[in-house]
């Protein structure tokens, strides 16, 4: 009892010292808001906007969580077939290394001059370009290092490498998935969030931040920071407790 | 005559980048039911090799593998196997590791006779209590009596064990061979046993093999005649010395470091 309390009580005092500091800071500065807004700046702009919060808010959540889904059926496909195949493995890396190396950044115009107008489609196509990458390293380096006595002690049985992959790799490969699904989720928003900003007339937070800096409404730019990172903290803590459930056996026990 | 394990002039070589390495070359063995085969040789000469043989997982290049009067060509479920590493399941109980190969073998026994088979056999090792812990929750020792668990759930008629007791210390190994007497005594199998400890092979095998350096060949085979479960005594007397000093000699031509002659004394 007194652990669950603590476990919101420690970070939610934390939170509050990091606000006042933040308060403090502007305040002892002096900074105008148009410098940089202060937490109290903030509450008037989600009361002023809040409808608009909510329907931006859902566009981003929603695109990013279909990226990151599209990333995870490509990326453990991508993950199974170079986890199983040597040659795969040899030929696929340097493509995908050499892929995920070119800076997203250059690749959201592109993908906005190639699919103009089809905003959705290209916000779920970056998340899920920036995202699946750490997924089929993991699922990959998961599979390939499975030690040979795993599989004999079934493959001996006469069970098929379909039964040797559902009880035995996919489970022992499922840490090291969440591991990178923790990183992936993270990415896919940072990708949601570029498209949403680069692309004229899209929606989103990060169109939302867009207008708040075409009508230099500071105030509101903060409040959208805030709201994307509260964002981020849903999702990734979303996978934390997926993790818990489908892969809480690989959490050290304590002492 | 028919044996339960034959292994017919199996030879075999591995691909290896410089070219076609030769692991077995001439390798004869016969278990019958019920027998017990120590098999010793030099560190890589082919000892895990053998064993992926007769359970299927490999063929041999020439020669042939009869188990039950059948040639081995493919894995088959009446085999059971454990290795030096238990290779347990860290998501799964101790209980819920061992009915592993009833969910894979065609009519294992499933629901609550599978359950109860599985603690009956834990509670032959003696691990009774430990049936809803993870494997990490266990010592060495337990991991390998419960890897020993699995590898009899389904009744095998061969259980292959590749030097499962080779990382144990000494008295926790000593126990371990006591439990297969005593599991031996419950539940029949026969058994092929790799280990390169000699007096592990006369305490447990009926039979113990060595093979030469590499490529393997079958260099000698004692037969050990055991009426009564042995007790670790027995390891101390005149005859069990004498049984040692052979295999050791023959463990030192096999690794070329002794002319090929046989001590004075004969077994
Ligand atoms: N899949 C493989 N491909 C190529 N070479 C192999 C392969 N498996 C084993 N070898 C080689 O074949 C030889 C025999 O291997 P094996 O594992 O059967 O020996 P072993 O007697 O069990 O050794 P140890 O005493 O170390 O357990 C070794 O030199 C090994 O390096
Ligand atoms: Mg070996």
């Amino acid at each position: 009892m007194t652990g669950t309390l603590r476990k919101i009580a420690v970070p939610a005092l934390a939170m509050l010292i990091f606000l006042a500091l933040w308060e403090a800071l502007v305040w002892i500065n002096g900074w105008p808001n148009y410098k940089m807004a202060s937490p109290s700046d903030l509450w008037p702009a989600y009361v002023r906007y809040w409808e608009l919060f909510l329907v931006m808010g859902w566009q981003t959540l929603w695109r990013t969580v279909l990226g990151l889904l599209l990333a995870i059926v490509v990326g453990v496909g991508i993950g199974m077939v170079m986890g199983f195949s040597r040659t795969m493995r040899d030929a696929l890396y340097p493509l995908l290394v050499g892929f995920n190396a070119i800076p997203k950044a250059t690749v959201v115009p592109i993908v906005a001059l190639m699919f103009v107008g089809a905003h959705d489609f290209n916000t779920v196509l970056i998340a899920f370009m920036i995202s699946f990458f750490p997924i089929a390293v993991s699922v990959s380096i998961g599979l390939s290092t499975l030690e040979p006595e795993y599989r004999d002690i079934l493959r001996a049985l006469g069970a098929s490498q379909a039964t040797i992959f559902w009880k035995i790799a996919l489970p022992k490969t499922l840490p090291e998935f969440f591991g990178a699904l923790k990183v992936a989720v993270t990415l896919a928003f940072i990708g949601t969030n570029l498209m949403e900003i680069v692309s004229p007339h899209g929606r989103g937070l990060g169109a939302l931040f867009d207008s708040g800096k075409t009508n230099s409404d500071y105030p509101l730019m903060f409040a959208v920071l805030i709201a994307l990172a509260a964002l981020g903290i849903l999702l990734y803590y979303i996978v934390v407790a997926l993790e818990r459930v489908f892969a809480g056996w690989a959490e050290r026990q304590p002492g | 005559m028919t044996h339960l394990i034959d292994i017919k002039g199996v030879r075999h070589a591995y691909d290896t980048a410089s070219g076609p390495l030769p692991v077995l070359d001439g390798l004869e063995l016969s278990v019958d039911e019920g027998g017990f085969c120590a098999v010793v040789g030099p560190s890589g000469c082919g000892k895990s090799t053998l064993t992926r043989l007769v359970a299927g997982l490999m063929r041999p290049d020439h020669g042939e593998v009869w188990l039950h009067g059948q040639q081995v060509k493919s894995p088959r479920a009446t085999v059971g196997m454990a290795f030096q590493n238990p290779v347990l399941l860290e998501w799964r109980t101790i209980l819920k590791n061992v009915m592993l190969p009833l969910e894979i073998v065609p009519g294992g026994l499933r629901g609550k006779a599978a359950e109860e088979r599985a603690r009956y056999l834990l509670a032959l090792v003696g691990l009774d209590g430990f049936e809803e812990k993870r494997p990490s929750e266990l010592s060495g020792g337990m991991r390998q009596r419960a890897s020993l668990c699995r590898a009899l759930v389904h009744k095998p008629d061969v259980l292959i064990l590749d030097e499962p007791f080779g990382a144990l210390d000494a008295f926790t190994r000593e126990d371990l061979w006591q439990t297969m007497h005593e599991v031996k005594a419950q539940e029949p199998f026969t058994a092929i046993l790799i280990t390169h400890d000699l007096r592990e092979a006369i305490f447990l095998g009926d039979q113990v093999v060595v093979l030469s350096g590499r490529p393997a060949r079958t260099q000698h085979v004692m037969t050990i005649a055991r009426q009564t479960a042995p007790s670790l005594d027995d390891l101390y007397t005149p005859e069990a010395a004498e049984r040692l000093n052979i295999l050791r000699h023959e463990i030192e031509i096999a690794q070329g470091r002794a002319p090929q002659t046989a001590p004075e004394a004969t077994a």
